[in-house]
């Protein structure tokens, strides 16, 4: 069974979508063109909606996909652990001293709430997303943006449910080290 | 006894999966010590939070 879905059910999923794909490929022209693609192949009803899914879970994986497509091309490819390595895989590690502990004490963030209604603040938060290793950013946009489980991750990107969790693990660490130096080490003394 | 990192480990994997009873029982005994860790709990929590916020659901009216 293929349901039909409006034009205007795919278009509020655009702005999503962009910014999904500006994440994953970093300029906003291609983002642009990936998602028209997406949005002209769901529209012409390939890869044909079952119903069974979301619709933005749907459109997601045609993006994934468009996304894998430009990878490809840009001849961008590049192993897992190459791309780490290129960000220093020890960043998780270099947080940490030999015996464990923080090797910088985890500061106290000041009215972290607030911030949820700056804009300024989710400029800073796309910043340090892109500062993460490809695949590390898109486990971690699937987990958090779109909710997946780790098992469906697992089964999209053919990672492991280990890698899967160091992935999530190093992101979050990298991301949380990364809006306290960015943001909110700025905001301590206002 | 869990180290810092060992903690930061379970904090996020507590996002992701169901933490077993004894992972649990070290955890809290581990917060309830630890400044750093406390704040790294709330912050990875927050992150959660921000992310949700990054895109708003398309308006349903």
């Amino acid at each position: 069974m293929t349901e039909k879905i409006l034009p205007s059910e795919l278009a509020e999923h655009r702005p999503y979508l962009l910014k999904f794909a500006v994440l994953q490929v970093g300029r906003k022209e291609i983002a642009e063109d990936l998602v028209q693609e997406v949005l002209l192949a769901a529209l012409k009803g390939v890869d044909g909606f079952s119903g069974r899914s979301s619709v933005r879970t749907w459109l997601t994986a045609i993006l994934l996909n468009k996304v894998a497509d430009h990878r490809r091309l840009a001849a961008r490819e590049v192993s897992i652990e190459a791309q780490e390595q290129a960000l220093g895989t020890d960043s998780v590690e270099a947080m940490f001293q030999a015996n464990g502990r923080y090797a910088s004490m985890p500061q106290e963030w000041r009215s972290p709430e607030e911030s949820l209604t700056d804009k300024r603040f989710f400029d800073a938060l796309e910043a340090c997303l892109r500062r993460l290793s490809e695949l590390g950013k898109q486990v971690f946009l699937l987990r958090e943006l779109m909710g997946l489980s780790i098992e469906e991750i697992c089964k999209e990107l053919g990672v492991t449910t280990t890698n899967c969790h160091v992935l999530l693990h190093r992101g979050r660490m990298r991301l949380r080290s990364c809006l306290e130096d960015g943001w909110f080490a700025g905001r301590r003394d206002r | 006894m869990l180290s810092c990192k060992d903690v930061s480990t379970l904090l996020s994997d507590r996002l992701d999966r169901k933490l077993s009873l004894r992972e649990r029982i070290s955890l809290r005994i581990h917060l309830a010590m630890c400044t750093g860790c406390s704040r790294v709990e709330r912050q990875l929590e927050f992150l959660r939070e921000a992310l949700s916020g990054l895109v708003k659901p398309p308006d349903r009216d």
